[in-house]
């Protein structure tokens, strides 16, 4: 059988791939070498284009044939399977698009313009070559491995292929990491929601809405997913119109008013409900709704940077490499390389290339389409953020992106503040931008999606103007932020909840049991718990919280990366390919050494929580308060946590020295060995099942 | 008209953006089911779509599966 990757190159086609690599780098070279004009962001998407598509082309096909010899003859789990349900043979673009709609969120679109602070070149950089060589690798060699071994998930293969107390460790590791991502993401809702009366009230109609679309769904049209969504779409707009006529008018303003603290409790009582309430009556509708908004505003922001073409404001590189950033601390290595976590390499992805995917492709042979390839779609996703963020204002991007303690509460000492960095701005800039969006301030709004949607409203505004479409664009940006995020808060908590009654029944049986209310109650009050103490702790942190958490989610998601790219490497070992080792084994090295780095100097050193938490107890002892804090109850409070924020640290730290020595050991042992030694399920042709069946 | 090799492909795209559509949101393609119980299980009883939604929108959140951050 001829198929794509077995045929050779025509000359027409080197010609071709010949012209995309010189267009390439000559768009790369604009991008990287123009100094002191502003590069326009064609170029920037020219070249990431160019890369990607070079990437999928040569290194996608290698990996494929050479390092997980994928093998289109060769009956896949959905083939073997097949229960109609589950495991069902599927059109390899409707896979496509159901596993790019699991792995974008809200994770691209943050990280990418928190990282603008150093300016778009380091950011764009490490999109394209992480993406490259590390987040599409470790997507497409876990869906690969998880296809040869009857979709079994992450978990499972590690206890196959690493031992059972490594699968122990991951499981843990894993629960951590998700308690962080649902507190850092409802953080970034807290801080785009923090007295915008506006954006409150949208955010808030979408309970109501999804209460309606379930009821629906469920009593009046079941099933109707497309129908009821596109109801709840023109009902999300509405409440968006609507919500310019809620802040203009102050008694109702004031009712959807609220601080940090009062929003994190809100979310934390919702995420309770929704995830103990039936799902058809919240959790479904919502999900719906937001899948659908998540690829049309993906789309829009797309057509927006193309038709829009904006000038990158943002410096190729700023002065801020050197660690002393107002966003978040420390240096570019390893910094960088913690902030941007999705969009070039994203742990989380394993868990789904190991998940619904491998059972659903039809062939091996598509493998490297839909995990390279919707890895490559979800880095562009990142690289369009950065866009984004970079075509602000500088003097806007700090303004927003700063927390209170560097820029104060009003735009005189914000713009003097911001000037002195070297990105002048008048306080006049910052109140019409504030004006604009419909907002009374943009200050410290960091979390990168108030950013991004002001981002995204300048661009849009750019293509359809009109008076007041630009405040509309601002927040209909940030409701479909929250509502997706919210989402994950809802679903996460679920997982969260489900995976605390596991560990809870291999101590007390009875409690495992998923439709025991008990249990069911207590282990989602622990879940809530567990991030609802991190976001309070974030919502009150004197630096705005981003700038403390984000690196421990960094952390935590590239630690998980770092775990699911080592057992593809012991994977390779254990094939007997040792000499393509190297394919997952340097992005591996490369995220070990990335996050035991960062975490090392966040446990000791001028920019560690240890610091923090020591300053505060001398101030303490000495009886003197340190701002924030304006009593001594406080001052305990951040040296708590910033006790806790240590602790967490070294627990990521000791878990990926654990899972590093697991994976050595048994590389050494394989690589010992004299034949393969990989778990695979036996090799059946598919030409024989499907005669078999017909 | 209707009959028409463009009509054709369009509807068969667009039953292919249906599907997907179904599929991210968790709910499998129902017609694909039908014909597997068909053809492998014809002792069990067809469901409606009515019921095999609320069965799948159920299972959808049980597990550890997920979505990205």
């Amino acid at each position: 059988m001829e198929t794509i990757a077995t045929k050779p190159a025509s000359v027409t086609s080197k010609i071709l791939w010949i012209i995309v690599a010189v267009i390439g780098a000559a768009c790369l070279a604009v991008v990287a070498l123009r100094r002191g004009e502003p590069v326009n962001a064609i170029w920037v998407v020219a070249a990431s284009i160019a890369v990607l598509m070079i990437g999928y082309r040569f290194y996608s096909r290698f990996i494929d044939r050479h390092v997980l010899q994928m093998d289109p003859g060769r009956a896949p789990p959905s083939v073997l399977r097949n229960d109609g349900l589950d495991y069902v043979p599927t059109d390899k673009w409707v896979v496509f698009g159901h596993h790019f709609a699991a792995i974008a969120g809200a994770g691209p679109l943050v990280g990418p313009v928190l990282a603008a602070q150093m300016g778009y070149l380091p950011g764009t950089l490490w999109i394209l070559f992480g993406v490259v060589f590390a987040g599409a690798v470790q997507d497409f060699m876990i869906l690969g491995l998880s296809i040869r071994r009857d979709a079994r998930s992450l978990g499972h293969m590690l206890r196959e292929e690493l031992g059972p107390f490594a699968g122990v460790v991951a499981m843990f590791g894993l629960l951590a990491l998700m308690m962080i991502v649902l507190a850092v993401l409802a953080l970034v809702v807290v801080k785009a929601l923090t007295h915008s009366p506006w954006g409150t009230f949208s955010v808030a109609c979408t309970i109501p809405i999804a209460l309606l679309m379930g009821a629906y769904l469920r009593w009046l049209r079941p099933g109707r997913i497309l129908e009821v969504s596109l109801i709840g779409l023109v009902l999300l707009l509405v409440s968006i119109a609507y919500g310019a006529h809620v802040a203009a008018t102050p008694e109702l303003a004031a009712m959807f008013d609220f601080d940090a603290k009062a929003l994190a409790w809100l979310l934390i009582a919702y995420g309770f409900c929704a995830s103990v309430l039936p799902v058809w009556l919240l959790l479904a509708p919502r999900d719906y709704l937001s899948t659908f908004l998540k690829i049309g505003t993906i789309v829009l922001l797309a057509i927006a940077i193309l038709f829009a073409a904006p000038q990158l404001q943002m410096p190729a590189i700023s002065r801020f490499i050197d660690g002393t950033g107002p966003v978040f601390q420390g240096q570019l290595f390893p910094f960088l390389f913690i902030t941007i976590a999705c969009g070039a390499v994203s742990g989380w992805h394993s868990i789904i290339a190991s998940g619904t995917t491998p059972k659903l492709l039809s062939n091996e042979g598509e493998a490297r389409m839909v995990g390279y390839g919707g890895m490559l779609m979800e880095g562009f996703v990142a690289i369009m953020a950065l866009i984004a963020a970079a075509s602000l204002h500088p003097g806007v991007y700090f303004s927003m992106n700063a927390p209170t303690a560097l820029i104060g509460n009003t735009v005189e000492h914000a713009a003097s503040v911001i000037s002195q960095w070297g990105f002048v701005v008048t306080p006049d800039q910052l109140s019409q931008t504030a004006h604009d969006i419909g907002e009374t301030s943009i200050l410290s709004r960091a979390g990168g999606a108030p950013t991004l949607a002001v981002g995204m409203a300048q661009l849009l505004h750019n293509i359809l103007p009109g008076e007041r479409m630009m405040a509309f664009w601002y927040h209909y940006a940030i409701l479909f932020e929250a509502l997706f995020i919210l989402t994950t808060v809802d679903a996460g908590t679920r997982v969260g909840r489900f995976m605390i009654q596991e560990i809870a029944g291999l101590i007390y049986a009875p409690l495992k049991g998923t439709e025991s209310w008990i249990g069911n109650v207590l282990a989602t009050s622990i879940c809530v718990g567990l991030w609802g103490y991190f976001l309070y702790q974030g919502s009150v942190d004197p630096l705005g919280g981003i700038n403390t958490l984000w690196p421990l989610f960094g952390i935590a998601n590239q630690m998980l990366a770092a775990i699911a790219l080592m057992l593809a490497t012991v994977v390779t070992v254990k094939l007997k390919r040792e000499r393509y080792v190297w394919v997952p084994g340097i992005p591996a090295m490369w995220l070990v050494v990335c996050t035991l780095t960062a975490g090392w100097e966040k446990l000791s050193g001028p920019i560690s929580f240890t610091v923090a938490a020591q300053k505060y107890t001398e101030a303490m002892q000495a009886g003197t308060l340190l701002a924030p804090a304006k009593n001594m109850a406080q001052m305990q409070q951040i040296i708590t946590n910033n006790s806790v924020d240590a602790t967490l640290t070294a627990v990521f730290m000791l878990l990926v020295v654990t899972m590093s020595g697991f994976s050595v050991y048994a590389m050494v042992q394989a690589w010992r060995s004299r034949y393969p030694t990989a778990q695979e399920a036996p090799r059946v042709a598919l030409t024989s099942v499907v005669a078999q069946r017909s | 008209m209707n009959n028409s090799p463009l009509h054709g492909r369009l509807s068969h795209v667009w039953r292919r953006l249906v599907q997907t559509a179904r599929l991210s949101c968790g709910i499998p393609d129902y017609d694909v089911y039908v014909a597997h119980l068909r053809a492998h299980h014809p002792e069990r009883k067809v469901p409606s779509y009515a019921e095999f939604f609320r069965d799948r929108q159920t299972a959808r959140y049980k597990g550890t599966g997920g979505r990205c951050c």
